[in-house]
């Protein structure tokens, strides 16, 4: 280690005046990371000349109890446990201007239980900060004694599949269109088609709320009306997401009761209400046996680009926290950003008991979840029938399809449309239960199906070749490569 | 009306060999399969009759086949479903749940409306069938 990095001893350091950070003891090679210690992953570029040791060290000051200035207060304290420590930095394999700084939080500098308190340290100020041209969290270790502090999902996977009645395959569902100007009557006829043709659910868009063309309330009684029909026309549960986002928590908890007071399984919040709005709606998800859906409105504001923001992983974690139930995380072949093995790692942080690292998934720490409950991932935007085994390959069976173009623009109308998009889903599980090679076979599968099911075919036939077939923003670091032994 | 509960309800009825690939699907999978039979087909109906015990160790799907059509002698008009479960810590539900045998005329549910204050509408429904007692339902 050059000296320039060395730790001073204590009449150096708290002199008055300006110190590197590093020399302020934010950066500790040596240090070992605590069982209970939170780990943050940020993605540094330096300023030209900045050394990324020094910028490390800020970005862990800055986070945790640094400001510009010695301050002799610090004395006062245990400074020495609350001080973030930068331990490792690390170069990108890709891009000789950003580097990985590996920093440990003391387990007492967060509050149990608050998102808000969390990410008022780990993204609070250091953003902005200018000796750094861009900053990237990219993943985030919560100890298990923190996770434990957390309600986690109101319902999860397993007690929203027994509520469903619906086991063995992904759900599926789709957001009503237009997503603004129906007038509620419409727009419940959008939804009694879709669920009476075989989906399990309909949802609401992000920005449908209270507006002049449909207020909230006429909504929720025609979506109710059209549930219950569709329901009775099944002998299925069916639900749709209401969306209860409005401009204060007094009127989202208003407009939850209501939903509830109708018999909804679920109702749906927008990321965009904040952190701690949304840990409010999943308590009350909890206590009133809700459903609880998020749509990760805005999020890519600050997770598309590579060199700057919050990992969208990061945010699942986040999300897996607050407690919602659903979370919007990509579809692999549909018309919004998402590569294959980055969305692998999203849907793994949701789902399972215990994430082992997987750099390329971008997957950087081991986690443990601690029994919490699982998020179930929802794939929407551009999909299609005719991608039922990739997205069945790539998704697995604990999501929710959400095809909304893919049902409403069906040539036949809606109903078809939900009818082709349940036939092809059931089709391919039937398929790949029997132990065929569903991903390789699966446009013959889809035929097959289509032979007894015409709006499946008619399906296949308007959607024939439609990709979306762009390069990613955010793709993994990390290639696996072939070992050598 | 075809009740569409269960994961296949929307494809061809299957035969007993295609029933039989996806028991097996199950059993490799380490899941007890079991066979339940109703003549409520209620969505909400979760205690379908159990016919016997979850099948825990038995590693054959033509086993289960077998009881379904012992099943299928004595209650040959009702719904009968196979469920799969699974064990497995963090899941400990079911798995997988479909249809293989249901009644020749499904008269579906009557949707009761109750209007209450405002416009409010509290919403039951019932099975048509479920006007006669159990065990007269479905002829």
């Amino acid at each position: 280690m050059p000296d320039g990095n060395k730790k001073l001893d204590a009449k150096a350091r708290y002199s008055a005046g300006v110190l590197e950070y590093k020399k302020m003891g934010y950066w500790e090679p040596d240090y070992q990371p605590k069982e209970t210690d939170v780990i943050a992953l940020f993605r540094i570029t330096p300023q030209e000349g900045v050394d990324p040791v020094e910028a490390a060290a800020a970005v862990a000051g800055e986070s945790s109890t640094a400001t510009w200035t010695v301050v002799w207060t610090d004395r006062l304290t245990a400074c020495e446990k609350y001080r973030a420590k930068a331990y490792r930095v690390d170069p990108t394999p890709n891009n000789p201007n950003e580097y990985f700084a590996y920093i440990a939080y003391e387990l007492d500098l967060f509050e149990p239980g608050s998102i808000a308190n969390l990410t008022a340290s780990i993204i609070g100020n250091v953003f902005g900060f200018k000796p750094l041209k861009a900053l990237r969290l990219e993943d985030m270790r919560m100890p298990v004694a923190y996770v434990k502090t957390f309600q986690g999902p109101a319902t999860g996977i397993v007690v929203e599949r027994e509520r469903l009645n619906c086991y063995g395959r992904p759900l599926l569902g789709a957001t009503v269109k237009p997503k603004l100007g129906l007038s509620g009557r419409n727009y419940g006829r959008v939804v009694y088609e879709a669920l009476k043709g075989g989906l399990d659910f309909t949802k609401d868009d992000e920005n449908i709320n209270s507006q002049p063309f449909m207020h909230w309330r006429d909504r929720f009684l025609y979506c109710m009306e059209a549930v219950n029909r569709a329901s009775a026309a099944t002998g299925e549960v069916k639900g749709t997401y209401l969306n209860v986002t409005a401009g204060t928590m007094e009127e989202m908890y208003k407009r939850a009761e209501f939903a509830k007071e109708l018999g909804s399984v679920i109702v749906m919040i927008d990321l965009v209400i904040g952190y701690t709005a949304i840990q409010s709606m999943a308590k009350w998800a909890r206590d009133n046996d809700m459903i609880l859906h998020l749509h990760r409105a805005g999020h890519g504001t600050y997770t598309r680009q590579k060199s700057h923001g919050v990992s969208f992983r990061v945010i699942a974690k986040w999300m897996r926290l607050a407690g919602v139930d659903h979370i919007h995380a990509g579809t692999v072949v549909g018309k919004l950003e998402g590569d294959p093995s980055t969305t692998k790692g999203f849907y793994d942080i949701l789902r399972e008991e215990y994430n082992e690292v997987a750099l390329e998934n971008g997957v950087f720490f081991d986690q443990d979840w601690a029994s919490l409950n699982k998020v179930m991932p929802v794939a929407s935007g551009g999909i299609h029938a005719g991608q039922m085994h990739q997205l069945v390959h790539y998704l697995g069976e604990d999501v929710v399809l959400q095809f909304g173009g893919g049902t409403i623009g069906h040539p036949q109308g809606i109903e078809a449309g939900a009818t082709a998009n349940r036939v092809a889903l059931e089709a391919m599980v039937y398929a790949r239960n029997a132990g065929r090679d569903y991903l390789a076979e699966g446009p013959t599968i889809l035929a097959e199906a289509a032979r007894t099911c015409t709006p499946l075919k008619q399906a296949l036939d308007v959607w024939k070749g439609v990709t979306f077939d762009y390069a990613s923003t955010d793709a993994p670091d990390f290639v696996p490569t072939t070992s050598v032994s | 009306m075809r009740i569409t509960q269960g994961t296949f309800s929307f494809l061809p009825d299957f035969t007993d060999q295609q029933i039989h690939e996806q028991v097996q699907y199950c059993i490799d999978n380490g899941w007890a399969v079991s066979i339940e039979y109703t003549d409520d087909p209620h969505p909400r109906n979760t205690y379908w009759e159990m016919w016997g015990h979850p099948m825990f160790d038995n590693p054959d799907a033509a086993a289960v086949v077998f009881e379904l059509n012992e099943c299928r002698k004595v209650y040959g008009s009702y719904y009968i479903r196979i469920i799969a479960f699974d064990s497995s810590p963090g899941w400990e539900s079911i798995r997988l749940s479909f249809i293989v045998n249901r009644p020749s005329k499904e008269p579906g549910f009557r949707l009761n409306r109750t209007e209450t204050k405002g416009r409010n509408i509290q919403y039951s429904m019932s099975p048509y069938s479920s006007d006669n007692p159990q065990g007269s339902r479905y002829k």
